[in-house]
């Protein structure tokens, strides 16, 4: 714990301006803050809704079918206690997973993407733009579209559009039109860019579904509301499972909404050690993307919040093997808890990740994403030195079908 | 031939322009030295757009506001650019700060933004542009125009002291609404550098007296909901939306977005009491660079080419029958 005056709670944030201690806030143009204001006031309203939480659950259960389960990693389990016992501490925590790539479309994306979609109905709106890295939260926002009968609108960096080639396609599959984003780096920050344009230039009839807990409040508030499903699932899952809380969670961090999901029901049980994995990329004295680790408080996107950037304070280009963190920011929340030292921060390299995604395969019969790998990459470092009675959650955030064909071409192996 | 126009274009703008200005008395504003840092709470520079918008009343016409991006494409052009806009026509010019993430402009202005950061511009050497600007020129507003990072980072109070030391006159921060007045506006206005608000077609009667709250020196209408350098507006709503805009203020209304030439120009000025012009000029600008972005014989005299329409526009709007 830093020596920060500590909150009361770590769960009251953010204030009703926006803001997490120094970090979140509304740096939007004037145009797109009375949307950002008729956006909170419908949120706030169905947030106490009994109809709206009634259409979350029956999506969610019928359609994305959680529950996720919370699955004993029983042979992940038994190796890190041979590395335990082979370094000398004959420990090595009991790992668990939370299933989140088991969700309809593959990732923890659907879980936020259904409820801003429910709320974008309630507010009628009919036109639904997104950003995407890896394509995950496009696909899911085409998927829930597709659903709901609404044009949807995908903002996806050149660069992106070329390394991610089959969620292109899935999106065009569910109707979705692809727009290659051409301007600056043509990757995830540049994608939101062009969507905010987007969002300036159409703000009567259009809905801006944001894929993880950045933007202007209150979008950092509610992405984190829907994802913490994720970790109240886990909770519950825990109790009946092992009669208690775990000890210690795992999660990777990009912009951080699968992170904040899992860490957000437990950031007040003060025993529970929290881990949040940045993408190191090539490492943290070479491209990467850790933004906490290599970055400085900056604005964009319409928060404040850690940024990785030059002097000048222009932004600079991240780089991580995970097209899904290569961004050069992170969710304000988690600057706060950073800040706040209730969260500890770590990172992990493309070449960590690539190894946890060999190990997991091969160990559980799981394909991990390459996000979700930077977790376990940590976790292969963190649970040997934990003992046997130590529960550990890892969240695995994604399935890794969309990334064989860059997994195949790092080990060497092309894939017709 | 082809500079005894311009040189007779400029002998006219300086007769109908800068005598009346000096003459007008322009009272303590002038002229060559930069107020004091001591004198922080002294509203000199905002007094150097009332003065300019005073003597656009007294000629009976809209002013005309340029942007150009600083450092675009290289320091020395942009410096060229920023002081022939005077002598073209311009009352008051808009000095845009490169930042990589623009996220409310269009393409020509995202691409010069990225052309001035290519060669190294940075906020440092904006202001170091704009205090030379500002040896030669101590009658013309001097607006900064860009995004909050660099001057974030920068650090809020250091920008407003150097700025203000360059001779910057206001600021125009894209991604600060009201909300986040704490953050830059309120610390501007009480350094005497004046925060001008974009206004836009979203902003309604019952957010506009928020937006005009701590606003100085002018009110910057956006013509549309969109980004810079986008379609042409209806330019028959303008009068409207500028009369709607008065009923909460005092102060002067500039409109801009998708305005492109003296006739846009003219059409614009009859209703607002400015006309405000940038990515059609960086278009202009962009037309005369060669194939590795750099500046070429042409690129200067194109932009005050452009200008000169562009006053030639406004100019030919008469206010006075309103006034």
């Amino acid at each position: 714990m830093s020596a920060q005056a500590q909150p009361n709670s770590f769960r009251i944030g953010p204030d009703e301006r926006g803001h997490f201690g120094q970090f979140g806030g509304r740096f939007v143009a004037e145009t797109l803050m009375p949307n950002i204001l008729e956006l909170e006031k419908a949120y706030n309203e169905a947030k106490v809704d009994p109809a709206f939480h009634a259409d979350m659950e029956y999506f969610s259960k019928h359609y994305i079918g959680r529950p996720s389960p919370l699955y004993f990693a029983e042979r992940m389990t038994e190796h890190l206690r041979e590395v335990s016992t082979a370094s000398g501490l004959s420990g090595g925590a009991k790992i668990y997973f939370k299933r989140e790539e088991l969700n309809h479309t593959g990732a923890h994306k659907v879980n936020n993407v259904l409820g801003q979609i429910l709320l974008a109905r309630r507010m009628g709106k009919k036109r639904i733009i997104a950003e995407t890295g890896a394509g995950q939260h496009g696909v899911a926002t085409a998927t829930l579209c597709a659903r709901f009968g609404l044009e949807c609108i995908v903002y996806m960096g050149a660069v992106d559009v070329e390394r991610q080639k089959p969620n292109v396609f899935r999106m065009n599959m569910l109707g979705a039109k692809v727009v290659p984003v051409q301007s600056g780096t043509k990757t995830l920050k540049d994608a939101m860019n062009e969507a905010l344009r987007d969002w300036v230039t159409n703000v009567a009839d259009t809905f801006y579904c944001i894929g993880t807990v950045a933007g202007p409040h209150p979008y950092p508030a509610m992405v984190r509301d829907f994802q913490c499903v994720i970790g109240e699932e886990t909770r519950q899952q825990m109790m009946e499972m092992e009669g208690r809380l775990p000890d210690s969670l795992v999660a990777c961090i990009g912009g951080g909404s699968n992170a904040i999901g899992l860490f957000h029901p437990f950031l007040d049980d003060k025993d529970v050690e929290i881990y949040g994995v940045e993408a190191a990329g090539h490492g943290l004295d070479k491209l990467h993307a850790a933004s906490l680790t290599g970055g400085r408080p900056g604005v964009l996107h319409g928060n404040r919040t850690y940024l990785l950037m030059n002097q000048d304070g222009q932004i600079s280009d991240a780089h991580s093997i995970s097209a899904g963190l290569d961004y050069p920011g992170i969710g304000p929340e988690h600057a706060w808890l950073h800040e706040m030292g209730r969260v500890a921060y770590i990172s992990a390299t493309d070449d960590e990740a690539l190894e946890a995604f060999q190990l997991c395969s091969r160990l559980e019969g799981i394909l991990p994403a390459l996000e979700p790998s930077h977790a376990l990459a940590k976790v292969m470092e963190l649970a040997p030195k934990k003992p046997k009675d130590h529960l550990m959650v890892v969240n695995i955030s994604g399935r890794g079908d969309k990334d064989l064909f860059q997994i195949a071409e790092h080990l060497g192996n092309k894939i017709a | 031939m082809a500079g005894l126009v311009p040189a007779i274009h400029v002998l006219r703008l300086r007769f109908k322009t800068w005598i009346p200005a000096t003459s007008a008395g322009m009272t303590p504003l002038h002229h060559g030295f930069t107020p004091p840092l001591s004198r922080a709470k002294d509203p000199a520079m905002i007094k150097r757009i009332e003065a300019r918008f005073e003597q656009c009343r007294a000629e009976g016409r809209a002013a005309l506001v340029t942007y150009v991006m600083a450092g675009d494409p290289d320091p020395e052009t942009s410096l060229a650019i920023l002081k022939s806009l005077p002598r073209a026509g311009a009352d008051i010019v808009e000095f845009g700060l490169p930042f990589t993430d623009p996220m409310a402009d269009g393409p020509a202005i995202q691409a010069a933004g990225l052309r001035a950061l290519k060669v190294g511009q940075d906020t440092v050497k904006t202001l170091d542009l704009i205090r030379r600007f500002r040896a030669e020129d101590q009658d013309t507003p001097v607006i900064l125009m860009g995004y909050f990072n660099p001057i974030f980072v920068y650090g809020v109070d250091r920008f407003l002291a150097d700025a203000k030391d360059a001779g910057v006159d206001g600021l125009i921060v894209v991604d600060l609404p009201p909300e986040e007045d704490d953050e830059l506006c309120l610390p501007a206005l009480k350094a005497g550098l004046a925060f001008i608000r974009l206004a836009t077609p979203t902003t309604d009667d019952h957010r506009l007296p928020a937006v005009l709250a701590n606003t100085a020196g002018f009110v910057y209408y956006v013509s549309i909901t969109g980004i810079t350098g986008a379609a042409t507006p209806d330019f028959g709503k303008v009068a409207s939306a500028v009369e709607r805009i008065k009923h909460h203020t005092p102060l002067p209304v500039v409109v801009g977005f998708g305005v492109k030439s003296g006739a846009h120009a003219a059409a614009v000025a009859k209703g607002a009491d400015g006309v405000v012009v940038g990515s059609a000029l960086i278009d202009v600008l962009k037309g005369t660079l060669d194939d590795q972005d750099r500046a070429t014989s042409r690129t200067v005299e194109a932009v005050t080419t452009l200008v000169k329409e562009l006053s030639e526009g406004v100019r030919s709007v008469s206010k006075r029958a309103a006034a």
